[in-house]
């Protein structure tokens, strides 16, 4: 089976973060590094991996900046056997069609079976990558798994929903998302770094993919982040002293006026 | 705020970066409570086995992850700076494979020494008795030969690990008695051997989350395969391994004081008097200052002797030095942290009067600080020579 896991190069989200004069993620300011989200994917193409046959290949790929290829170097560490790096200046500022687009026609040269995302980026948010991608790939889109199991040629999941807890399955090939409960990510053993050293990761360009430069970027995004404020300081928490008897009645209008309750 | 450091390779920055990871999520959350309720984290070795961070200076061949020492102790001050009882247990775990790494057969080394080092096995290290510390010659554990077997019986004081190893490296006497060195030999002794055990662990000052307990041997057979070097060579195996030993030491110390200075400069930025934060008043300013500039020392100190073993040249005077200026220091920066903390550094809800019980014991194992003062008198007694020697680059695969 060949698997292709999707990741992404983000800054560090324990890092004081900011955002660029034009409202992009500031990406040089803060140290970046791979995706937690998406060290949930690398762990489950590896898992679906050590439980196929032997031929079974992950390759990760990562549309990003230079630095990009330290997300990549992460996966190989963990286990990941290959590694492709899109890059090129033109997909800078590209709005999530743009990323899937890039990232559609990528994997297009890549043989695949399966290809596993995390859930969202941890600087984005949005969480829409899997769903275009298997638009633009043509095949199912198995989203949200958070407990996977691959049978042959049927990929199954658990989504937890709110209201309740749904098993959904696709068969090959197909786009499977997963989730931060889907297991813990295992760390790279000392081994894993010296042979990430010696695993092949090609770069490759837009024109490498035949994509029009003038389809992705700032220029192309459909959205555009208009402005943007930092959170206000958190105020101090309000103190429910029960006097009289009337603390319960307090802590409940709190709760409603909250919407909690 | 780790600290800065200036690498070899690339495979060793990002080695140092796994470190960090490991020791941020998975060691520095429990390191508190394991040391209050004195509990050991053996599944912590399990952890750091998997990541193959137990068998870092060794060769590769047998599972090791042929490491200079200049990077391996990097690796130990990181762990150190976290939670250095596992740092100390880390460094324990590398001296006790020293001796077969170094004086085994190549049979030996096969059979034994890729478990070892792989992350599975603890080691320990038995050389102390409770009348021969400073002086292990002094030693009256007997190793008596029965056709293919040695007998071991007495007992081997402040083993680190004890009754949590796998295997023990234990130096007992197969000749002469308490007082001569040339009759001690080199065993390694399986844990579940049978009439081996471990006394209840010692009621420590500090370092409680690792054990420490005398070790009994009571008519211990061990196959004479076990048998490391020749009969008769065990002191100089142990003293050789001593002065990696002493390294690592001073690396954890290190590592130690660097974790005392980063929560003493945290707090000196949060903590205001008089209208302003303390790490503006010059007084308090200045004792960081002595701070940091007694961690870069001990740090400086130690690499120095590092790359000296790493380059093949004699280290042992400057393996002692390292101890004694990195512990030392260690004693000293920890002590000012507390000081720098005031009241709330003298409870047990701030880490640094744990970081200074730990310091304590680090000026007297591994060799007291005297015994290092010791050791260095007598290389300037016997005259040094004024060797220059040009670095060899290391080979980058």
């Amino acid at each position: 089976m060949n698997i292709v896991v999707c990741v992404k190069y983000v800054p560090d989200a324990t890092a004081d973060r900011k955002f660029e004069d034009d409202n992009t993620v500031d990406r040089v300011g803060v140290d970046g590094l791979l995706s937690e989200l998406d060290e949930y994917a690398v762990e489950q193409a590896l898992q679906i991996k050590d439980k196929q046959a032997d031929d079974t290949e992950v390759t990760v790929l990562s549309v990003g900046p230079e630095n990009a290829t330290d997300a990549v170097r992460k996966a190989l560490q963990m286990g990941a056997d290959k590694g492709v790096h899109v890059v090129d200046d033109a997909i800078a500022g590209s709005d999530a069609l743009a990323t899937s687009l890039v990232l559609a026609e990528a994997i297009k040269k890549i043989p695949h079976d399966l290809v596993v995302c995390g859930m969202a980026s941890t600087d984005g948010g949005m969480g829409v990558v899997p769903a275009m991608l298997s638009e633009r790939l043509g095949v199912p889109g198995v989203t949200l798994g958070s407990e996977i199991s691959v049978e042959g040629e049927t990929v199954k999941i658990r989504r937890d929903g709110d209201a309740s807890t749904d098993t959904i399955e696709g068969s090959l090939p197909l786009v499977l998302s997963v989730t931060d409960q889907s297991g813990e990510a295992r760390y790279p053993s000392f081994k894993g770094i010296m042979a990430a050293k010696k695993k092949p990761v090609e770069t490759w360009s837009l024109s490498d993919l035949g994509v029009d430069a003038g389809s992705v970027g700032a220029g192309a995004a459909w959205s555009v982040v208009e402005s943007t404020d930092a959170r206000p300081p958190r105020t101090a928490g309000e103190i429910v002293t029960d006097e009289d008897g009337s603390g319960a009645k307090a802590l409940v209008d709190f709760l409603a006026s909250k919407k909690f309750i | 705020m780790p600290a800065s450091r200036v690498l070899p390779t690339e495979e060793a920055a990002d080695l140092i970066g796994l470190v960090r990871d490991l020791v941020t999520k998975e060691l520095a959350p429990r390191a508190a409570e394991a040391e209050a309720t004195e509990t050991f984290p053996r599944d912590v070795f399990r952890l750091l086995g998997r990541a193959g961070l137990l068998g870092l200076p060794y060769p590769e061949e047998y599972g090791g992850g042929a490491q200079p020492y200049e990077v391996y102790l990097q690796v130990l001050e990181e762990i150190g700076a976290a939670w250095s009882s596992v740092g100390v247990g880390v460094s324990v775990h590398a001296l006790s494979c020293f001796g077969l790494a170094t004086r085994g057969t190549e049979e030996q080394r096969q059979k034994f020494l890729p478990d070892m080092l792989g992350g599975d096995l603890l080691g320990a290290y038995c050389l102390s008795e409770p009348q021969a510390g400073s002086d292990p010659a002094a030693m009256s554990t007997r190793a008596r030969r029965d056709g293919d077997d040695y007998v071991l019986d007495g007992a081997k004081a402040w083993t680190t690990h004890g009754g949590h190893a796998d295997f023990y490296k234990v130096m007992a006497r197969t000749s002469g008695e308490p007082g001569d060195r040339a009759g001690i030999s080199c065993f390694l002794v399986p844990a579940d051997a049978a009439g081996l055990t471990a006394d209840a662990p010692e009621k420590k000052m500090g370092l409680t989350g690792s054990a420490t307990a005398t070790m009994r041997f009571d008519g211990v057979r061990v196959p004479a395969e076990r048998r490391l070097g020749e009969e008769g060579e065990g002191l100089k195996i142990a003293l050789a391994g001593l002065d990696s030993g002493r390294l690592g030491i001073a690396a954890v110390a290190t590592g130690l004081a660097q974790g005392a200075l980063d929560q003493a400069v945290a707090y000196a930025q949060e903590r205001e008097t008089f209208g302003r934060a303390i790490i503006d008043h010059q007084g308090l300013a200045f004792v960081l200052a002595d701070m940091e500039a007694a961690v870069e020392t001990a740090r400086a100190t130690y690499l120095a002797a590092a790359r000296r073993k790493d380059q093949g040249l004699p280290f042992s005077t400057q393996a002692s030095v390292a101890k004694l200026v990195a512990t030392d220091n260690a004693m000293k920066v920890t002590t000012d942290a507390v000081q720098v903390l005031g009241g709330y550094g003298y409870t047990r809800d701030f880490p640094v009067e744990r970081y200074m019980r730990e310091a304590k014991v680090m000026q007297i194992f591994e060799g007291t600080n005297q015994i290092q003062r010791m050791v260095i008198g007598r290389a300037l007694a016997k005259g040094a020579p004024a060797t220059l020697h040009v670095t060899q680059q290391q080979e980058t695969s």
